[in-house]
């Protein structure tokens, strides 16, 4: 895997509102997703991961507003793309060809009036409008098969399917124009196990063939560890600690991290006392001094309240970072 | 206080029981299904009229289970498996298809008005979303004085009742308890308002609490909180606790005994250490296999396919056992056979032709994939 970047999203803020009252969803973001990783990304609700991925998207609707920072692709061939500044021609030529999106509750974003077959093709029509109608079925029957549904299920309609093969519809509907950067919002939460695996392991599958980059974001930590290349772990708007997905696991430094890794019975191994997180995640209206994450935190001292970490490695460990007052 | 009388004289005799030792007698089982069953009728088509069938949906077939004082049982499924449906059945808020509950030691059918409410003051339900499960228009204190009144909890006056309330939110851990009275439930976190929910079921004083999926609509990192508390007040008030889950891990956690469910149908059971460490039946071994697990990161090319296909349906059941057509090991006799319940070493039970015999012989579980992989690696 090749360190290039494919997306670098940099001092990235938004706000809700506008005027005095407005909240801070999101907050000095920065991040990098390299080709064909797989970046997971962490936090409970109202962490504003999902508004990260709506920001990145300019997706975000009124009254969510991107206040500074900037987000850029960059091509295969190397030049890159502003993609806040896009106008919306090229914006509506962007998504989806190069970076698409499968949302939180995906099995419920097919549109119910319309067969499998229509759906899948009605975004070759827009963004290839060169095939002819033979080869746009002829795509829709190759993207099925891709995610292990049989091309015959074409003229279905969305409520003929099982949940997760209409979740596996809006995967292939995400890959229909080979995009570079894939971005999954809680793509399995609605999912039983055994399913959300099937469909994780072909996405992985997928990537492995397709080379795409996936931001997958996910309030399941240890989903993550498993599935993911690296992992950014979010908490009141701010990313906390980033890291190698077994590096978080074995050795996280954020006290949230840790909390949260600590959340999760495990399925294996000694039978432990777990004690999750005291108290509630902050709301952003309500957001504490300091490090959001100071009031729950059982190591914090003189500095947390008043002080905001920030988001830099620490002394011992190169190519990882952290946001809290004890590693500074 | 008047409203811990109850309590104590509870927790008195049960420890004395407990003191005679761990094994758990017959008279410890506070709620007991035995061999319930429920078809959901569908709507009749014309095709069915002129075929002369009446298909209904077979959510739940012949569970019996048995819930014990003091001791969390979780009821593992996916969706679709029928596990809710159980803890309706058992909560009496549907009449069953055929089957027999029995709470005491007594069958009951509660029917509606006084019967139902006298049972209702012995068991208890937590619903799943605490976000739709409080009146948003109503205060904690409403909530709570409603529960106390209709039980006959609320004690004589202004002062006793004031007493009951703050009992029923310490219990909960939610202190001070003034702080808590006059919210309206949007003033609460998720967390806070399950605290709530629990403490409006502990208002009835109930000796059977069945909880569905009580924190899959929390955030994780207070998902432990409410679990753990759940246990506590189970140790404390010598409650017998359903717990329905989707996350086997967190049966492992939080319960003493875990029985599996597929396709309306229990197909394992046991204590919960083992059932979890040596799944017997191949589709609780699927379930395991499948868990999110981060200590499978280095294994994880080695992995062969987990399991492939989908619960059947419900309107047309597959013969013989429901897991045949998913199943890796399935043999002939599957196809056509309704698996038994086989006993396993150490109390544990599958409804699998695997085990026809197994226990004879007192043989382990011999498709245990999970222990398999853990020793190769």
């Amino acid at each position: 895997m090749s360190a290039e970047p494919v997306l670098t999203i940099s001092g990235l803020n938004v706000d809700y509102g506008t005027d005095a009252g407005a909240v801070h969803a999101l907050r000095d973001i920065d991040l990098t997703l390299h080709r064909g990783e797989v970046l997971g990304l962490a936090g409970e609700s109202g962490s504003g991961k999902s508004t990260l991925a709506y920001a990145v998207t300019r997706l975000l609707s009124p009254p969510g507003v991107i206040t500074g920072g900037g987000v850029h692709y960059h091509r295969p061939g190397g030049d890159h793309v502003d993609i806040l500044s896009l106008a919306p021609r090229q914006l509506r030529a962007f998504r989806w060809q190069e970076l698409s999106i499968v949302f939180q509750g995906a099995m419920n974003s097919l549109n119910p009036v319309h067969t499998v077959h229509s759906q899948l093709t009605d975004v070759l029509a827009a963004h290839r409008p060169e095939l002819k109608k033979r080869q746009r079925t002829d795509r829709a029957k190759e993207l099925l098969e891709l995610v292990g549904i049989s091309a015959d299920r074409l003229a279905a309609y969305p409520h003929q399917l099982s949940g997760g093969m209409r979740q596996r519809v809006m995967i292939a509907m995400a890959l229909a124009l080979e995009p570079e950067i894939v971005i999954m919002d809680e793509p399995t939460t609605a999912l039983d196990v055994v399913m959300q695996r099937q469909i994780l392991r072909r996405l992985v599958q997928l990537r492995e063939q397709l080379n795409f980059s996936v931001v997958f974001i996910t309030h399941d930590i240890s989903l993550l560890i498993e599935f993911s290349d690296r992992i950014a772990i979010m908490y009141g708007g701010r990313i906390v600690e980033q890291a190698g997905a077994a590096e978080i696991y074995r050795d996280p430094r954020h006290p949230y991290s840790d909390g949260l890794l600590h959340s999760f019975p495990a399925l294996h191994g000694p039978r432990r006392e777990l004690t999750g997180i005291p108290g509630s995640p902050p709301h952003l209206s309500a957001m504490p001094t300091g490090c959001a994450f100071h009031p729950r935190c059982g190591k914090a001292f003189a500095p947390c309240a008043g002080q905001i970490p920030l988001l830099a490695p620490p002394a011992d460990g190169p190519g990882r970072a952290v946001a809290c007052h004890l590693h500074a | 206080m008047t409203s811990d009388q109850p309590e104590h004289a509870r927790t008195g005799s049960a420890t004395t029981r407990t003191g005679s030792g761990p094994a758990p007698t017959g008279t410890d089982v506070v709620l007991e299904a035995r061999g319930v069953t429920k078809h959901f009728p569908l709507r009749r088509t014309a095709r069915d009229l002129f075929a002369r069938e009446r298909r209904s949906v077979h959510a739940v077939d012949d569970v019996s289970l048995r819930l014990r004082r003091g001791t969390v049982t979780a009821l593992v499924g996916e969706s679709g498996s029928g596990k809710s449906t159980v803890a309706r059945l058992l909560a009496q808020l549907h009449p069953l298809t055929s089957g027999e509950i029995r709470l005491g030691g007594e069958p009951v059918v509660a029917g509606r008005g006084r019967s139902f409410r006298r049972y209702v003051r012995r068991v208890q339900l937590i619903f799943q979303d605490p976000f739709a499960s409080l009146n948003p228009v109503h205060t904690v204190r409403y909530h709570l004085t409603r529960a106390l009144k209709i039980h006959g909890r609320a004690g004589s006056g202004e002062t006793e009742l004031e007493e009951n309330l703050a009992a029923l939110l310490n219990r909960v851990q939610l202190t001070p308890p003034q702080q808590f009275l006059d919210k309206f439930p949007h003033e609460l976190s998720g967390g806070q308002r399950q605290r709530v929910a629990i403490a409006r079921a502990l208002g009835a004083d109930p000796q059977v609490l069945l909880a569905d999926e009580p924190v899959s609509m929390l955030d994780v990192s207070i998902r432990l909180g409410v679990l753990n508390l759940l246990r506590d007040l189970k140790e404390r008030l010598h409650l017998a606790i359903l717990y329905i889950t989707h996350d086997i891990a967190s049966a492992r956690y939080f319960a003493d005994t875990t029985l599996v469910m597929y396709a309306g149908r229990i197909v394992e059971g046991g204590d919960s250490e083992r059932v979890t460490q040596h799944p017997a039946h191949p589709y609780t071994q699927l379930l395991i296999a499948s868990a999110p697990d981060p200590d499978r990161i280095v294994a994880d090319e080695e992995q062969e396919e987990t399991g492939t296909g989908e619960p059947p349906s419900l309107i047309t059941p597959p013969a013989g056992c429901r897991f045949h057509p998913r199943c890796p090991q399935a043999m002939e006799r599957c196809r056509t056979e309704l698996p038994p319940r086989f006993d396993l070493p150490e109390g544990q039970w599958a409804a699998c032709w695997l085990y026809d015999g197994a226990a004879a012989n007192g043989t382990e579980p011999v498709a245990d994939r999970t222990a398999v992989k853990e020793a190769t690696r």
